[in-house]
């Protein structure tokens, strides 16, 4: 893998951060460009839908938000390249445990855009089929999917198969207990596991350096006895190289590998948050050029990978296909109270089956 | 048949479903070459293997997180958790988690996974290695919770809980682990997990009490016996559900109804107890539902156990206040 100086890094606070990190779309020109004309040029569309994939549902639920036709969401703007390069570096068998941040990376796995914003209207029907997809569901709690995905990590080496697992975190979910426990336990199992800490110097109003002294998330792997690797978290080609090698030494039998995607949370933490009451918003814009649907689309034109015209197609191709999700969703039914009873438990109680929901009846 | 204590029972239960089911694997501290400090899973990493019994880092939150992902790769682990109170770290992912997920999955998916949790008083034991803590469980939607009291009851109920889709909090009392024998059979067949048993029937006044509790209810009605009273009890089992149509039955036939339970008594399963028999027998109630429980005070140290654990003497006296209402 190549460690190029960062060329594009912006002045903003924080940026340093980015120095050592593995990059691709980082580099100077010239060499940038090679190593892009390097990969293959379907992977490259591939990842650059997969990046406008993602934009396009954001913009969506942002758009339906605002309208008042969703609930609270986690915009994840900026935050396309890690979640695109990583989930496309595995394959269909691969699990991969999300967060509220990467609410929609199971469009990646062919789920219909409909179903996680479904989700985020507040509709059961969001769930989707976890087995199917072999992604889980979004866990709200920091830190708290890492054991799951390494428990099933731990699961695919004890029976002998190399899929792989990989679960995401932020910045904030390192100072939780259980971050902490998923890596031992991932170490001293050798599990094949990815965990992928997308550093994005802000967990809600705390910044990074209120998080942990030390400056490089990825230094913690020491902690555990396994590898840790800093990438350029706004360069989707960079987080598929570092996430494809990282899977590839897990169905190996290496073991876990931690990934720290250093990047900046662009927007706020969710619809609900108001930034400018904690952080300088000139800082904040000064990380835009970073932006990565717009730094790809560059670097992809400037490398003679694509034209303007057909990356435009790509990206007009993905925004129609989710401008009518709003009224897609409304239409769907909502659910009884009877029916939500009846997706506790297998079989359902008789404290939830009609009588036990009423109560009694007469007395 | 064989004579076994608790802690056999549930060994060779262990045994049998690993065994039968590839899919079945056990979890936790101290529990391979160790055979875990109650030693309940002793011998079972030498026959089945260390990737089968399964000693993991003392990590409470991770390996009871890490059997959410098992579930997922299509095992069914059963987890030991070493002593009640080491419980309260993996807390989050029993009910944040593991009771979540067929709701999260619209009812499709189920973790099949069993928390074992050897549980409550009686062993003069060091602070925190005797609480009862059913109550936190019962209380959470989408797990199940079952204790069992003997040992021939104990490897049905565990293989029924093994066999369930959804996860189970099996609850152990630790302080009948070796107290007795009893003959068990050479292949356990599964339990019903949501039905209460009547150690025996009564006639004036039934006594509902759950794991180390029976003994003392048992007790306390052969006491009572001698007065002339015709006691029941009613073993729960499940703690959740519970056995509603048992429940009211006791009610119905003996319409004076104690609940024992080692637990505090705030929002204790007496409360509900009482709360479901109000709801659904007051009719057949001739006097109100007592509890005999814990105090609402930290389990004691060994000093003053006994001064909190209910005992028949204390059973006996509530018991004469309902008889004589």
């Amino acid at each position: 893998m190549t460690e190029a100086a960062q060329t594009d890094q912006p002045t903003a606070p924080g940026a340093q951060l980015l120095a050592g990190a593995h990059t691709v779309l980082g580099a100077p020109a010239a060499l940038r460009d090679r190593l892009l004309r390097e990969v293959p040029q379907p992977r490259l569309l591939d990842l650059y839908r997969g990046l406008c994939r993602l934009r396009a549902f954001d913009d969506r639920a942002l758009t339906l938000q605002r309208q008042g036709r969703i609930g609270t969401y986690a915009t994840y703007r900026g935050e396309e390249a890690v979640q695109a390069g990583s989930v496309l570096a595995l394959t269909d068998r691969d699990w991969v445990f999300p967060t509220y941040r990467q609410g929609a990376v199971v469009t990646l796995r062919g789920v219909a855009p409909e179903v996680p914003l479904l989700l985020w209207s507040g509709h059961p029907g969001g769930w989707h089929d976890v087995h199917r997809s072999r992604v889980a569901p979004i866990c709200v709690p920091v830190a708290t999917n890492l054991p799951h995905a390494v428990g099933a990590a731990w699961g695919a080496r004890l029976r002998g198969e190399t899929w792989v697992a990989l679960g995401f975190a932020g910045d904030g979910a390192t100072s939780e207990g259980d971050f902490h426990e998923a890596c031992n336990l991932a170490a001293v199992m050798e599990a094949p596991a990815i965990i992928v800490v997308t550093n994005n110097q802000w967990a809600i109003s705390t910044p990074i350096s209120a998080q942990t002294r030390v400056t490089r998330i990825a230094d913690k792997a020491a902690a555990y006895g396994m590898p840790g690797v800093r990438v350029d978290g706004f360069d989707v080609v960079a987080c598929h190289q570092v996430v494809s090698a990282a899977a590839a030494r897990a169905r190996a039998g290496g073991g876990p590998t931690l990934v720290e995607a250093v990047c900046y949370r662009l927007g706020p933490h969710g619809t609900a948050d108001e930034p400018s009451l904690y952080r300088d918003q000139a800082a904040a814009r000064a990380w835009e050029p970073m932006e990565p649907v717009a730094r790809t689309t560059t670097a992809l034109v400037a490398a003679g990978v694509a034209s303007p015209a057909e990356l435009e197609a790509i990206r007009e191709e993905l925004a129609t296909e989710h401008r009518d999700l709003g009224r897609a969703i409304e239409a769907v039914p909502a659910w009884t109270a009877a029916e939500l009873a009846g997706t506790v438990h297998d079989p359902t109680p008789w404290t939830l089956g009609p009588e036990g929901l009423a109560g009694p009846v007469r007395l | 048949m064989t004579e076994a204590t608790l802690v056999d029972a549930i060994n060779r239960t262990l045994d049998q479903a690993l065994a039968d089911d590839p899919r079945v694997l056990l979890l936790g501290e101290d529990i391979g070459r160790n055979g875990g400090v109650f030693r309940v899973t002793a011998g079972l990493q030498a026959r089945h293997g260390a990737e089968r019994v399964i000693d993991t880092p003392l990590s409470e939150a991770g390996f009871v997180g890490a059997a959410i992902g098992l579930c997922l790769a299509g095992f069914r682990p059963v987890v030991e958790i070493q002593f009640d109170a080491f419980v309260y770290p993996a807390f989050e992912q029993l009910v944040s988690h593991a009771a979540r997920f067929r709701w999260r999955t619209a009812g499709r998916y189920g973790l099949p996974m069993v928390v074992r949790l050897p549980y409550g008083g009686g062993t003069r034991a060091p602070e925190l290695h005797s609480d009862s803590p059913e109550t936190l469980f019962s209380h959470v939607p989408g797990l199940r919770v079952v204790a069992p009291s003997d040992p021939a009851g104990a490897g049905p109920l565990l293989l029924a809980a093994i066999a369930c889709e959804d996860p189970v909090v099996f609850m152990e009392p630790k302080r009948l682990y070796r107290r007795g024998r009893q003959p068990v059979p050479e292949r356990v067949t599964p339990a019903p997990l949501d039905r209460a048993v009547t150690v025996r029937p009564g006639r004036d006044l039934t006594l509902v009490a759950h794991g180390a509790m029976v003994e003392v209810a048992v007790a306390a009605a052969e006491r009572l016996a001698e007065d002339g009273a015709a006691v029941g009890v009613l073993d729960l089992r499940s703690l959740y559900p519970l056995d509603r149509d048992a429940l009211v039955e006791a009610a119905t036939e003996t319409g004076r109804v104690l609940v024992i339970h080692e637990a505090p008594r705030h929002c204790g399963l007496g409360a509900e107890i009482a709360a479901l028999l109000q709801e659904y027998a007051a009719d057949r109630l001739l006097a109100p539902v007592l509890r005999v429980a814990g105090a609402d005070m930290p389990f004691p140290l060994l000093r003053n156990e006994d001064d909190y654990l209910p005992g028949c003497a204390a059973v006996v006296e509530r018991a004469h206040l309902l008889l004589d209402y």
